[in-house]
């Protein structure tokens, strides 16, 4: 209803790289996931981890909205005790560095290994375990370039993948905390 | 000294005089402390935790600084949910203080175990679990740092959950060192609400008045959490402004006052909704754009928008702000004032326009009973007319005097029709709706400023919800007088179902209530049931003259709209 109010132009649901420093408490990330869904902000990933202060956490979020939605969710996050600081980061990869590990477990026989080492290299990928039918790849990269190989060895029979959420920095000497 | 009786000290050093909760195991040391450590503190037994909540806010909303409630762990804590929730809806400064089984037992479902952090995380402003005895010690930083947090910015509740061996706990602790929050504000990295407004938004605001021909402002409940009533009539009057308000802003601004034109929105009168579909400049202060007060479609009206709120996230929320100003909103009227031109025009066209040729105090403010095109039958019918009612309500009540209003057509009828004048008061759930606040809020109130008069309307439903708290009221001497309007139904509900569902009246008949009066002779309050106009005058008359708690029932005709 309210979102009716706002600029039709503005309608283009885009997502965002949302980065925020927050005290590291228990129940902060509880506080930060409920407000999400009470407010209906859709989620794509949430990535938590330390930070060099030691009592403060970074947690990076990639949401997806218009204008109208990314402002609320800034300012519903700033209004958390918990939040330290929000800011929405740029979105064009010139300014932005934003990465996301992935590990994925394929399907490799003996004669297969060789060829999947190759597509590892070219990819900068490193082969954090093989066994004898199956290897996990590790790769650091941004969201398009991890898909980008995810569909190369799909044919090879993918068991299993896991990854982290991205994380973010604005390029430059500015930081969050500045 | 133990971490209870640090509690009970850091309270008493807070300015907290009484407290309104309900005992159990989990807060018993905090319990014993109140009687050991000779505290200044008066307790105040509710007959519902729900209702302690309720109390604090109503004690809040006219103290003007952060109350607190008590229950114990579980079902107890549990039953303070829907008193947050409403605190929180409404930006009122509660402080909930709940006990909380065992430190070790925590996560274990033992006797009387509830996660109260996570059940009130979307109600409060923010909240504390003490998780160990290690941080014991740190609960006197925990209690300044809750009152300020929920007394500055925007006000809200906040939530301690404290352990009972965290309770227990020896902590070295000296009274004298502790520096209350108003005196002495923490600092805390996440919480920087700002004060003052954005100069250059400032600026754009008196260039925008300056260029409206008819300018409006909507007075919110954020008028009263900066007691900034006096400021806006001196902004209204220099500015020559109309001022319509939202159900929280009631009483802001003096009925009787020649710019006054009410309460807007879907409950309120045809005036306040003219001003507002009509203007061209509308000046929200301390008021959050409610569906119930401002519907999306008059954002294509076209009228400009000046928003000032303490909360950013207010601003643009609901309806698109063309100058946001985000600050306390004493400091932004004080602003204004400042530097509004001496010269400033005035608005007379549209003034008399809107509200006709009133001056001075002879207003007769038109009632919104006077839209009904029903023509007065409650004579024949045995029950009073509630425009009767009112209008000998506004002609007996102290213009200073704390009225509550519960949920339900005495809401909309009190809250369109109640004339309070200087330091008069307004209190009801407005964003919650909550069912069952105008007694204990009464209460409440009552212990703000025992000087007051302070009546609660309520309905025949609602009174139903709370009427266990009149024992609390004969046993801790809390004058407030009730008013109960009476029509045996869930007046309001029925009201929706006659218009929406086809007239098929479905769970809305209160058959089964009790005779009111016995009920208030059986705690041994006085009280009187009127059934005709002609009895109003004189049992109003008893009812503010009694010194002690007093009941009046008034019969109310079952068909009576709300929305007149």
């Amino acid at each position: 209803m309210s979102q009716a109010n706002h600029n039709s132009n503005n309608n283009n649901k885009e997502k965002h790289t949302i980065s925020a420093l927050v005290e590291n408490n228990a129940g902060v990330l509880s506080r930060i996931s409920g407000l999400f869904a009470r407010r209906g902000f859709n989620i794509h990933s949430l990535a938590v981890g330390v930070t060099e202060v030691p009592d403060v956490s970074r947690i990076t979020i990639v949401a997806e909205g218009d204008d109208y939605v990314l402002e609320q969710i800034a300012k519903q996050l700033n209004k958390l005790v918990d939040v330290i600081k929000v800011r929405t980061l740029p979105k064009h990869g010139s300014e932005l560095l934003s990465r996301e590990l992935m590990l994925v477990k394929v399907s490799c026989t003996p004669s297969e290994r060789q060829e999947l080492i190759a597509i590892a290299k070219i990819n900068d990928a490193k082969i954090s375990d093989v066994s004898a039918t199956a290897m996990t790849l590790e790769l650091s990269a941004n969201q398009q370039r991890l898909s980008a190989f995810e569909e190369l060895i799909r044919p090879y029979g993918i068991k299993e993948i896991a990854r982290t959420g991205v994380i973010a920095l604005q390029k430059g000497a500015t930081s969050l905390n500045s | 000294m133990n971490a209870a009786r640090a509690l009970v000290k850091c309270l008493e050093k807070e300015g907290v005089t009484s407290i309104f909760g309900y005992p159990g195991a989990a807060i018993c040391p905090f319990y014993d402390e109140l009687v050991l450590s000779n505290s200044s503190i008066e307790h105040i037994l509710v007959r519902h935790e729900a209702n302690a909540g309720h109390a604090a806010s109503g004690m809040a909303r006219i103290s003007g600084k952060p109350e607190v409630c008590v229950a114990t762990s579980g079902p107890g804590a549990t039953n303070l949910i829907t008193a947050i929730a409403t605190a929180y809806m409404d930006s009122i400064p509660i402080i909930a203080l709940t006990g909380q089984v065992h430190s070790e037992q925590i996560g274990k479902d033992v006797f009387q175990e509830a996660d109260m952090t996570g059940a009130v995380e979307p109600f409060v402003k923010h909240s504390y679990l003490l998780k160990s005895p290690k941080e014991a010690a740190e609960l006197p930083r925990i209690i300044r740092e809750a009152f300020h947090i929920a007394a500055t910015g925007r006000p809200g509740p906040v939530l301690i959950d404290i352990p009972i061996d965290v309770q227990l706990e020896e902590i070295s602790f000296s009274v004298d060192d502790y520096q209350p929050s108003s005196k002495a504000p923490p600092e805390i990295r996440g919480y920087k609400p700002s004060f003052s407004g954005n100069k250059l938004q400032i600026k754009r605001v008196i260039d925008a008045i300056a260029e409206s021909k008819k300018p409006l402002i909507c007075a919110g409940g954020g008028v009263f959490a900066r007691n900034a009533q006096t400021l806006m009539q001196q902004f209204a009057e220099r500015a020559d402004i109309p001022v319509v308000n939202t159900m929280m802003g009631i009483s802001s601004f003096p009925s009787d006052h020649r710019l006054s034109c009410g309460m807007l929105g879907m409950h309120g009168k045809q005036l306040p909704n003219r001003a507002l579909n009509e203007c061209d400049l509308l000046i929200l202060l301390g008021a959050r754009v409610n569906d119930r007060a401002i519907s999306p479609s008059n954002s294509e009206r076209g009228f400009k928008v000046i928003h000032v709120d303490i909360d950013p996230a207010e601003i643009g929320k609901n309806l698109p702000a063309a100058i946001p100003v985000v600050g306390d909103i004493y400091a932004v009227l004080e602003q204004i004032l400042e530097l509004l031109p001496k010269d400033l025009g005035k608005h007379d066209e549209w003034c008399n326009y809107l509200l006709g040729n009133k001056t001075g105090a002879n207003v007769v403010i038109k009632s919104s009973f006077d839209d009904s095109d029903d023509n007065n039958s409650s004579e024949e019918k045995n029950v009073v007319s509630p425009k009767e009612f009112y209008g000998s309500l506004n002609k007996l009540l102290p213009k200073d005097a704390i009225v509550t209003a519960d949920v339900g057509q005495n809401q909309i009828w009190t809250a369109n029709n109640i004339q309070l004048g200087e330091g008069g008061r307004f209190l009801t759930s407005g964003g919650m709706g909550t069912m069952g606040y105008s007694v204990p809020c009464a209460v409440g109130a009552k212990r703000g400023n025992p000087e007051r008069e302070v009546v609660a309307i309520c309905g025949d439903g609602s009174f139903q919800m709370q009427f266990m708290e009149l024992a609390t009221m004969i046993q801790h001497g809390i004058n407030i007088k009730i008013i109960i309007m009476a029509n045996n139904r869930l007046g309001m509900v029925r009201e929706l179902q006659k218009l929406k569902y086809q007239n098929n009246l479905t769970a809305v008949f209160l058959d089964g209530s009790p005779d009111f009066i016995k009920l208030a002779d059986a705690y041994g309050i006085n009280g009187e049931h009127i059934s005709n106009n002609k009895d109003v005058d004189k049992a109003l008359t008893t009812l503010l003259a009694s010194k002690k708690p007093y009941i009046l029932v008034v019969d109310v005709d079952a068909e009576e709209r709300s929305i007149l």
